[in-house]
């Protein structure tokens, strides 16, 4: 049985990738002819944006924290403990505000998408609406992709601001640094390429939660037991894409910018 | 209620609404229909029976272009629906309603919202919208539920919100797969009712799925009257002559006629069926 199995299986893979590359394709061109479904762009904005906005924050600013924390025991053997700014800073533009903010979403929204699409394709609730006319691509995917990607952009700046404030809160009451001179190290180390490498990361994970959200959602079968399994698999499928596409990205950047 | 803007019909006057030929259709390796063809001409009513499974809902599906056949012709209009991409199919189902088996609602929007859905897409004036809702609400004698949401209908309201969101268009073609299942005899009579209604009020060809055999034959021999706004038989044990039936059974058409030619049939299993 297996090995009848590794050809169908492989198949299905095959078959999985183009579904979700056509899917992922329909939904990028959607967004750039009429209709636009604005006012679902605007809910799924606001759930998307102002509803993980309080997650962002805690983990932006505990990260913060205890990146604060780590550095600034590190770099006391060192006697550098006046870097502790310029690391925080860094680590959060770079790397931890984008994956963090990202992988916080995907789990809120990226199950969200999956459980919501996949009971109203349960239901047959996306037949409904293609019988009445409507391309559930463009009513559904599309404004989940342009909310998913513009919000989590801005999240993730509001991630790397508050987690290097509460670093510089660490910094100065618990570590003893003067509130200047972690402001200024973290100026003075944060560089341009830095910023944009930064601020590229969530384009490509706010992409990957709603595209694999919503693909994992619309192709649900089996009632509602299929729904729990399509919102889990979004999940797992969205976070590992984030991460390995963090890799990728940053790669990238090394090769433009050099560090 | 307004015809759509572009009566469909008037591109192949002649041509039957529906014509299937030759349609086979699986899933993972299978087979649910096989070699299936008919057709139902204007102002027809097709009803379809069969047991469970047979792939009733399969089919109906297939006549709105929600699944495509394996194998074969599907012709709505006129028009080969199995050679369309989904944007063509979505000009065509403005002529087409459809009530789902589940009725299919929208959970996220309220009974109005769902019922305007169209007109929404359509972007009718919302008073306009309104009004046209307000209509086909009492057309369903549902006019009360209108700002409640489908969760807090019960079965037999959700079909008719369902019939009343098919028909505020005034669609060429109208799908009802099972609209009385699983409901008690006097909210079934209640829906046979509407759809009687609006086949002789608006003679609009229709399929019709059901289980209930005696649904069946109430739609043969009943027609409306305008004047009591109720059904009644028709006079001297008289059938409608625009009703077709069509038997299934595992995925192949085993009656396709008349009622009288279903009455008669001497065949064992169909005799077997409607006992
Ligand atoms: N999307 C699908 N994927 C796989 N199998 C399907 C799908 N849709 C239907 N089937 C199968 O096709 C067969 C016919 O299903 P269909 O829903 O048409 O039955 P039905 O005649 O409407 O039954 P019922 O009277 O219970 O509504 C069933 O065996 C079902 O398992
Ligand atoms: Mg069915």
């Amino acid at each position: 049985m297996p090995f009848l199995n590794i050809e169908s299986f492989a198949k299905k893979q095959v078959a999985g990738v183009q579904d979700y590359s056509l899917l992922a394709g329909r939904a990028v061109a959607n967004l750039f002819t009429a209709p636009r479904y604005w006012s679902e762009i605007w809910s799924q904005m606001d759930s998307i944006g102002v509803g993980s906005m309080p997650i962002v924050i805690l983990t932006g600013f505990f990260t913060g924290c205890v990146l604060a924390l780590q550095s600034a025991t590190a770099l006391k053997e060192f006697g550098a403990v006046n870097k502790t700014g310029g690391l925080v800073a860094l680590s959060m533009v770079k790397e931890l505000g984008p994956v963090l903010t990202g992988l916080m979403v995907s789990g809120r929204n990226a199950s969200g998408m999956a459980s919501e699409l996949g009971s109203m394709k349960v239901t047959e609730q996306i037949d409904a609406m293609r019988a009445l006319g409507t391309d559930p691509i463009r009513k559904l995917v599309a404004p989940r992709l342009f909310a998913t990607v513009f919000m989590l952009f801005f999240l993730t700046i509001i991630s790397d601001a508050v987690g290097i404030a509460g670093g510089a809160l660490v910094s100065t009451t618990l570590i003893g640094l003067p509130w200047s001179s972690y402001i200024a190290d973290s100026y003075d180390k944060l560089l341009y390429g830095d910023v944009v490498a930064g601020m590229t990361k969530p384009l490509f994970s706010g992409f990957i939660i709603a595209t694999v959200g919503c693909y994992f959602g619309l192709k649900t079968t089996g009632g509602t037991q299929g729904v729990g399994k399509a919102t889990t698999e979004a999940v797992v499928v969205s976070s590992v894409f984030i991460i390995v596409v963090d890799f990728l990205v940053t790669r990238l950047m090394i090769g433009i910018f050099g560090s | 209620m307004a015809k759509s803007a572009r009566p469909i019909e008037d591109l192949h006057p002649d041509a039957p609404v529906v014509d299937f030929a030759n349609v086979s259709i699986g899933f993972e390796g299978k087979h649910v229909l096989k070699d299936i063809s008919f057709r139902v001409e204007r102002g027809q009513t097709m009803i379809i029976l069969g047991p469970a499974g047979c792939g009733k809902s399969v089919l109906m599906k297939l006549a709105n272009g929600l699944l495509s056949p394996d194998s074969g012709t599907i012709k709505i209009f006129g028009q080969e629906i199995s050679a369309m991409d989904e944007r063509q199919m979505f000009g065509l189902r403005e002529h087409i309603g459809m009530v789902f088996q589940e009725s299919a609602l929208f959970d996220s929007l309220s009974v109005e919202d769902n019922v305007a859905y169209r007109l929404h897409e359509e972007h009718m004036p919302e008073d306009e919208a309104h009004t046209k809702v307000v209509e086909a609400l009492k057309f369903v004698e549902l006019a009360a539920a209108i700002a409640k949401f489908p969760s807090e209908l019960s079965g037999g309201m959700r079909r008719r919100v369902s019939i009343a969101r098919a028909i505020i268009t005034a669609p060429d073609l109208i799908l009802y797969d099972s609209p009385t299942g699983g409901l008690d005899p006097i909210t079934s009579t209640t829906i046979v009712e509407l759809i009687v209604k609006q086949r002789d009020v608006s003679h609009t060809t229709s399929l019709l799925i059901t289980h209930r055999i005696q649904d069946a034959f109430t739609l043969a021999t009943h027609q409306f009257n305008k004047a009591t706004g109720h059904m009644e038989p028709i006079p001297n044990g008289g059938i409608d002559d625009s009703t077709r039936f069509l038997i299934l059974n595992e995925g192949s058409i085993v009656f396709r006629g008349s009622t009288q030619e279903l009455v008669r049939s001497e065949d064992p299993w169909i005799r077997e069926y409607l006992a």
